[in-house]
């Protein structure tokens, strides 16, 4: 009787040591799926969703707090990742988002007097400069969220289209003409 | 005689070269300006490195290499650089790049230049000169050669020379190993010096017998040893790099695969040429051989200067007027130049002169009927047809899952679909959306990145400050405490309270005395007048206040 006891509380003791330790050895950080709908969005951080920046619009998704149809620099291609991730339907964009072109923000440095609220608004810290020194964008690390635009007092700031040249042109889809059946 | 090996499928179109090879290559005529392309290279574009209205020299760099896959770029000939601006180039695009503009004085003047022995030359000095003459692979490719010329990782077995030339019509290579065939076997030899490699094979097709005489002449009379001309047999697209190390070898290299993993480096014979001149005579990638052909009078080969318009060139060969089209390349694979007024470049080995009799316009193209003999024929053996579906349905993962990327592009499924479907502008247009994605996925990447480390830095300046205050705020009211524990002693004793004061009345007494008025130094009579008078009526006010305070 006492050894068949002892036995179990053995056997309890153990195991209970084994699912503890298992429990902080192989603790999940945070939520995996805010971390893949995360790697979906587009990560310009520009707040259209309404959420300030993709990670917390990742986790609004997460919670079933948001739709997936907020994100417009992902384009509709990104609302069909999400929803192919999330085994959602597709739902396309409402009338507040829309996707514009690619561009990249401008600061005319002729304007600019160097009040660095553009610098506290760039959410990757894509802008240069100092107090009182001209400011200007890292155009390969812009992100074209458009965040810089609004705090800046003197409106130098213009986003530029990005254009197509020699080193961003993509072959377009093959159109040819279907010969017409007679 | 050497077992060769075959590559799966390819095709037999007409080869069309006798006409461009009745004659011997001609020295293009000085051009009335030369467009000189700073983007002719795989890689980072040249930057530009003359200044506008400056004389410039024959061989003189005009564009300086920007980044490590870059490649310098030449005044052809001697001359006034006119615009610095962007022109049309040749490129499937059609759209503009930078180019600079040369006027030429006539005069051909060289810029000092000289050679040096490669046998007493480091590697490395070697290579650096490859990259400051410019010299690029001349196939088509235009890769540049100083990265090629290097394996550190593998040792080279064999160094396969290109002279297969698969392509109908271009006859460029055929004519250069023809005349100048000791040349590129010089510099065969350059490059197994530079690779460390064993042998060296010349891979020439069998319709080219001239060009395969004269290479095996030079060889035996400049005593080259483990070096052998190998005759292919003719099949588009034989001279591709991995089908031509395929038969000679039976080695297979698989896309994202170096040749050189498996140890084999495969270089044209126009490059072996242009680095023989380079290292030993010292002259830049100036010019190159281009065939002519197609719709003119007389098909032949020039040898031209880089920048050279096109018009100018096909009017030397006489284009007919009823022209409708120029291809840059062969039939198979060639760019349809967007206008005449393009320039030739590195890249260019033919030119052909298109009208409706000769190529007439693609039938309609019908639906695909899964006849699989575009897989029949496709030399990296992969499934065209599936990969045409995947491509037109937008489904780039199972794509690149039937190994898009192992295309070559060389449009062998396009020539055979009895639907005439444009096949290979299906599979270009699937590669440039797949690396376009990775693009955007690394720069997406680069700015969540970014952004952490924002946040992460705006939190930490938090804490800082914060920490900082507290410490502040601590000192604050350590000195106060310090200053106020004597004050609550005294606090009791009147006169001590009356002493605290009166201390600091002097204090302020003292201070004001210190503080004189800085305009009060240089006065005119009249100024001290006026301050008198004002310093006395204000005695009087305060007489007149004082006297009624006691009242």
């Amino acid at each position: 009787m006492i050894t068949a006891l002892l036995a179990m509380i053995g056997i309890a003791l153990f195991l209970g040591t084994v699912l503890g330790y298992s429990a902080i050895k192989f603790r999940v950080q945070g939520n995996p799926l805010v971390d893949k709908i995360d790697s979906v969005l587009p990560q310009t951080q520009c707040g259209q969703c309404g959420f300030p920046g993709c990670k917390p619009y990742a986790t609004a998704i997460a919670s079933g707090e948001a739709e997936i149809n907020k994100c417009p620099p992902g384009g509709e291609e990104g609302i069909h990742k999400l929803a192919d991730l999330l085994g959602k339907e597709f739902i396309p964009f409402g009338d507040d988002a829309t996707p514009k072109g690619k561009a990249v923000a401008f600061i005319d440095e002729s304007t600019c007097i160097g009040c660095t609220l553009c610098i506290q608004a760039c959410p990757v810290d894509a802008i240069v400069g100092a107090a009182k020194q001209m400011h200007t964008i890292i155009v390969s690390e812009c992100t074209g969220c458009e965040l810089c635009i609004a705090p800046c007092p003197v409106d130098c700031i213009t986003m530029e289209g990005i254009e197509e040249d020699i080193t961003n042109w993509k072959w377009r889809y093959p159109v040819f003409s279907i010969q017409a059946s007679r | 005689m050497r077992k060769l090996f075959k590559f799966h499928g390819g095709v037999y179109p007409p080869t069309r070269k006798a006409e461009s090879t009745r004659t011997p290559i001609v020295t293009a005529a000085l051009p009335s300006k030369l467009v000189i392309p700073l983007h002719q290279h795989v890689g980072s574009r040249a930057k530009p490195v003359v200044q506008i209205g400056e004389r410039v020299l024959k061989g003189q760099i005009i564009g300086k290499p920007e980044s490590r896959l870059s490649s310098a770029v030449h005044a052809s000939t001697s001359g006034t650089v006119s615009a610095i601006d962007t022109q049309l180039v040749a490129h499937h695009s059609g759209l503009p790049d930078l180019c600079i503009t040369l006027i030429p004085d006539g005069k051909d003047e060289w810029i000092a230049h000289s050679g040096v022995d490669y046998k007493q030359t480091q590697h490395s000095e070697l290579r650096h000169l490859l990259r400051q003459h410019g010299i690029v692979g001349l196939g088509g490719a235009v890769f540049p050669s100083d990265l090629k010329a290097y394996s550190h990782k593998h040792k080279i077995k064999t160094l396969v020379i290109n002279g297969a030339e698969c392509e109908p019509y271009i006859t460029c290579d055929d004519m250069l190993m023809r005349e100048r065939a000791s040349d590129i076997l010089r510099g065969a030899e350059v490059l197994r010096e530079l690779l460390y490699a064993e042998e060296v094979l010349i891979g020439i097709e069998d319709n080219k017998p001239e060009a395969i005489t004269a290479m095996r002449h030079a060889i035996q009379s400049e005593l080259h040893e483990r070096m052998e001309v190998v005759t292919v047999p003719t099949i588009y697209p034989g001279g591709g790099a991995k089908q031509l190390i395929r038969v000679l070898t039976g080695i297979e290299v698989a896309a994202g695969v170096r040749s050189t993993e498996k140890g084999m480096q495969c270089f044209n014979v126009a490059t072996a040429y242009s680095i023989w001149r380079a290292i030993t005579h010292g002259e830049p990638l100036l010019s190159r051989i281009i065939t002519v052909t197609g719709n003119v009078d007389r098909a032949q080969n020039f040898e031209v200067l880089l920048g050279t318009p096109v018009n100018e060139l096909i009017a030397q060969a006489g284009a007919r007027a009823d022209t409708d089209k120029h291809i840059m390349g062969g039939p198979m694979m060639g760019v349809q130049l967007p206008s005449a007024q393009v320039s030739v470049t590195k890249a260019t080995n033919c030119i052909i002169e298109s009208s409706p009799a000769l190529f007439p316009p693609p039938l309609p193209a019908l639906p695909c009927i899964r006849c699989i003999r575009c897989a029949d024929v496709c030399p990296a053996e992969l499934q065209p047809q599936d990969l045409f579906w995947f491509a037109k349905s937008n489904n780039f993962v199972k794509a690149e899952e039937f190994h898009l990327f192992d295309c070559i592009e060389c449009g062998a499924c396009a020539y055979v679909c009895p639907s005439n479907i444009p096949l290979v502008n299906y599979y270009r247009y699937a590669k440039s959306e797949i690396l376009a994605r990775e693009q955007e996925a690394k720069a997406a990447e680069a700015a969540r990145e970014r952004h952490e480390y924002r946040q992460f830095r705006i939190e930490r300046e938090k804490q800082e400050k914060a920490a900082k205050l507290a410490q502040k705020e601590k000192a604050a009211l350590a000195a106060k405490a310090a200053a106020a524990t004597p004050a609550i002693i005294d606090a009791d004793d009147e006169d001590a309270v009356q002493k605290r004061i009166d201390a600091a009345m002097a204090r302020a007494k003292e201070q004001a005395a210190a503080n004189i008025p800085k305009n009060t130094d240089t006065l005119t009579p009249e100024q001290q007048a006026e301050i008198s008078m004002i310093e006395a009526r204000r005695a009087k006010a305060h007489e007149l206040a004082s006297s009624e305070d006691k009242n």
